[in-house]
């Protein structure tokens, strides 16, 4: 440590004001500050300052992150063997499985961390601006959300517009509207569809055609939802109905229990509810990430979901509420991407709203438009923006009460 | 004779720092010099009315407030002005006073505040050099004498890390508290409150007081502050003001009627982190520090603080005590640097956030140091300000008006109700380290330039 603290404190003079370097001192600070906490004391105001930073608090969400980062590292591996047909059984080929997706999601991991801190670094020298944490959380958020198929150089342009469009334009970190992950989802979404829907992008697929495995018959690579959302437009008495209701039955593949698990084809990160569930644990207890807009969004799902029940329209409309919120990307997004607290509403009554809207929106897009299966990013997304509305009417309230009792005074 | 109020605070902390003051009075060293700081009084104008060299009594007016010369300010002793010492722009930083043996006192009229005019107690007030020790919300200044406050408040606890126990500093001073309640009392046609903490039995002392109106308050920190008292019991519209006093003012008031001297003498809790034996010590306004601190500091590179770690003013090891501090706190500085400091499990931390293990050790005392423990950064919040908030007002959007110098969002959102230790604990658990005290206290700067009278445009 000490040779550390001796190296950074030599090289410093080069960083500073008149030294060769100066231009690049955001990229020392950022190095500085990530292996030490400065010396820097309170100069006004309060002498005493609680122990949390920024870096602590993004800590504390990758830590909640990680079950679903390990999880999907596995799944990614159980489904390319389901695929081809080896090693279905959930305990076998435990180390290869986790072995497999590491090595294809690590690549993927690195692109974004990649391109996102560059980015970040070049804004921060332009703009002279210490080099904030906030990418820190972001660049493991954008590769959970991602299908393992993505291609690198796509991960990479999301991130960049992420980055850009989705921060910086606004002013960086803490500035920001939208999600700048799900910002990146999105972009890619829209601009590549092809790579980023449909059944070819969720399973690893690549390597039985180059090491001459074939996949077994029968397999579609669609996910869940992909397979549901065929329902809204087919025959009750058809086939292709039976064979999907057969999917989601309490023995099938997309069962329940499976979906809860995580033992689907999806996004990385995503497919396990029992994993964001610990990480919401994790965030809820530690305090970051806000207790009450993860229950209202449930919640708002949850409404939604038995509003369909009740409803039952189509097929899609019955699938059995608490199953349809364990499917796709909606536990994720509403641990870790509704909560983040730049974009989500910031008053305690407002959090609430925010979350069940974003819930309930959720739950519909994905129903009425199966063209889009997953609605939850598109919902966050759009509560993202009317947040501040959220806000400005709850404060509004404040403000009116508070007027009110002049008048009776 | 009132209805009494209960009000429960859920909201807030009680910071657990290491040195509380044990209930034991010390033998202070002999303080031979005294400072009267015109810096303790935010908003006045000081126009010196001694010059080095000159003689005072206790109760000698020293200077005034150019904005409104009946505000008076007084030497605390006897003695001679040492020096006064200037800052940036000759700014008055401290009249140095070098104490006779024998304390001497200007004689002002003696009597039952009852029984006197409202305006007799004013000019006695002014003219000795107490009135200071009224202050108001909104704005968080002394008081306008030529105001009516709709009410006048009094906390009779200190929630504040390490602060002194009120019912513990008052004991057997109950005749003078008393007289001090009843001149307060002619100074509004509204109520005088006095507000106790509502989980232990409050000295008799307050609990016996009469003339006023005994309202019970419980929970953490900041309970214990004024403003938050005052919001709960007769919260401030625009346009109204309510006066507040602290318990040691009060009997300062009351000895100045009880006997007609300006006694200056205060309990002050020596505590902290850096104090070898914490524990009270009778002294009195302005009082030098050196001393207290030369004899039980404890090796190391301290701050010295005049009042309380959340609020208090940085003094140095010969600094002088605050006109209204009763309490001298000695912490760590801080100025060392961690290696992966934010990474560290951290066990000897503190944190309202539960990223650091203190939350499981509810009993745990802290040796919390001057280091911010980060760097300064945007905005990000996750709802920690409405923890330690106990307003009905919505924190975070108030500052960001304040950032935006918008008056009248400002007003809106509450400004009239808080001062910059109300703001206190939401700096403490700051995560982005925003120096939220020090903003606030712009916008009720801005906000009485803009409410003031043309002269000061």
């Amino acid at each position: 440590m000490k040779f550390l603290r001796n190296l950074l404190d030599n090289i410093k003079p080069n960083f500073e004001k008149g030294g060769k370097f100066e231009k690049y001192y955001p990229v020392y600070d950022g190095i500085e500050t990530f292996l030490f906490v400065p010396n820097h004391t309170t100069k006004i105001g309060s002498h005493i300052r609680d122990a949390i930073d920024l870096k602590r608090t993004m800590m504390t969400v990758i830590i909640a992150l990680l079950p679903c980062m390990l999880f999907g590292m596995w799944n990614v591996g159980h489904q390319h063997y389901l695929a081809i047909g080896e090693m279905a059984g959930l305990g076998d080929g435990l180390m290869d499985k986790f072995l497999f997706g590491l090595i294809r999601v690590l690549p993927i991991i690195a692109v974004s961390y990649i391109v996102g801190l560059s980015i970040e670094f070049v804004f921060c020298i332009i703009k002279k601006h210490t080099i904030n944490e906030g990418f820190l959380v972001s660049g493991l958020l954008i590769p959970m959300v991602m299908p393992v198929d993505v291609p690198l150089w796509m991960v990479g342009v999301g991130t960049a517009f992420a980055v850009i469009i989705g921060k910086e334009v606004f002013g960086g970190t803490g500035m920001n509207v939208l999600n700048p992950a799900l910002t990146a989802r999105a972009f890619l979404f829209f601009a590549y569809p092809t790579k980023m829907s449909g059944n070819m992008v969720w399973i690893d697929t690549n390597v039985a055609s180059d090491s001459g495995k074939h996949i077994v018959d029968g397999f579609s690579g669609a996910t869940p939802l992909g397979n549901l959302a065929e329902l809204v437009s087919l025959d009750r008495t058809s086939a292709r109905a039976a064979e999907i209701h057969q999917m989601i039955a309490p023995d099938g593949i997309h069962s329940l229990y499976n979906s809860f698990m995580g033992f689907i084809p999806g996004s990385i990160g995503e497919t396990s509810a029992l994993a964001c569930l610990i990480g919401a644990v994790i965030l809820i207890i530690t305090g970051i990430g806000s207790l009450r807009i993860m229950a209202s969004m449930f919640a708002g799902g949850l409404t939604m979901a038995m509003l369909f029940n009740a409803w039952d329209a189509n097929m899609f409309m019955e699938v059995n509420a608490i199953h349809q919120l364990m499917l796709g990307g909606f536990m994720f997004g509403m641990v870790f991407m509704a909560t983040d607290p730049v974009s989500a509403a910031q008053t305690p009554t407002g959090k609430i709203i925010y979350g069940f809207l974003a819930g309930f929106l959720a739950i519909m897009i994905r129903v009425f438009n199966p063209a889009y299966p997953e609605g939850v990013m598109l919902a966050i997304l759009f509560m993202n923006v009317m947040a501040p509305l959220i806000d400005h009417y709850v404060v509004d309230a404040n403000v009116k009460r508070r007027m009110k009792r002049l008048k009776t005074a | 004779m009132t209805t009494s109020k209960t009000v429960k605070i859920r909201k807030g902390m009680n910071i657990p720092l290491k040195g509380e003051a044990d209930k034991v009075h010390g033998t202070p060293p002999v303080s031979d010099t005294f400072a009267i700081k015109p810096t303790d009084f935010h908003g006045i104008r000081p126009k010196l009315t001694v010059k080095q060299g000159d003689e005072v009594l206790a109760g000698s007016p020293l200077f005034f407030d150019k904005d409104n010369p009946d505000i008076v300010f007084t030497s605390p002793v006897s003695g001679e002005i040492a020096e006064i010492v200037r800052g940036e722009k000759r700014k008055i930083l401290d009249i140095l006073i070098l104490a006779d043996k024998q304390n001497r006192h200007v004689d002002f009229p003696k009597g039952n505040p009852s029984n006197m005019s409202r305006e007799d107690v004013i000019k006695t007030l002014l003219k000795s050099g107490t009135w200071p020790m009224i202050r108001q919300r909104p704005l968080d200044i002394i008081a306008n004498p030529s105001d009516k406050p709709k009410s006048i408040f009094i906390s009779a606890f200190d929630s504040n890390p390490l602060a002194p126990d009120m019912d513990f500093v008052v004991h057997g001073n109950g005749d003078d508290f008393q007289t001090g309640l009843d001149a307060l009392a002619k100074l509004t046609e509204g109520r005088v409150h006095l507000n106790v903490r509502n989980e232990q039995g409050a000295s008799k002392v307050f609990l016996n007081a009469r003339n006023v109106q005994v309202n019970k308050v419980s929970g953490p920190h900041p309970a214990g502050n004024v403003g938050v008292q005052i919001h709960h019991i007769d919260p401030i519209n625009k346009g109204e003001v309510v006066w507040f006093v602290t318990p040691q003012d009060v009997l300062v008031i009351g000895r100045l009627f009880n006997t007609g001297k300006f006694d200056a003498s205060r309990m002050v809790a020596l505590a902290g982190p850096g104090i070898k034996k914490p524990q009270y010590y009778k002294t009195m306004i302005g009082a030098s520090v050196k001393g207290l601190i030369n004899e039980h500091a404890t090796e190391g590179n301290h701050r010295i603080i005049s009042g309380n770690p959340l609020t208090g003013k940085k003094i140095g090891k010969d600094g002088y005590l605050g006109f209204y501090d009763a309490q001298i706190c000695v912490l760590d500085e801080g100025d060392h640097y961690e290696f992966f400091g934010w990474m560290a499990p951290g066990g000897n931390k503190f944190s309202l956030s539960r990223t650091y293990p203190s939350w499981l050790m509810k009993s745990k005392k802290y040796n919390i140091d001057t280091n911010l423990h980060g760097e300064h950064r945007a905005f990000v919040m996750s709802g920690q300000y409405e923890k330690v908030f106990p307003m009905d007002i919505f924190p975070v959007y108030l500052i960001k008006a304040i950032m935006a110098n918008d008056i009248e969002k400002m007003e809106e959102l509450g400004i009239y109700e808080v001062a910059p230790e109300d703001f206190a604990l939401c700096e403490f658990v700051c995560t982005s380290k925003i120096d939220v005290q020090d903003v606030v206290r712009k916008g009720l700067d801005q906000i009485r330039i803009e409410n003031a009278p043309a002269k000061h445009h």
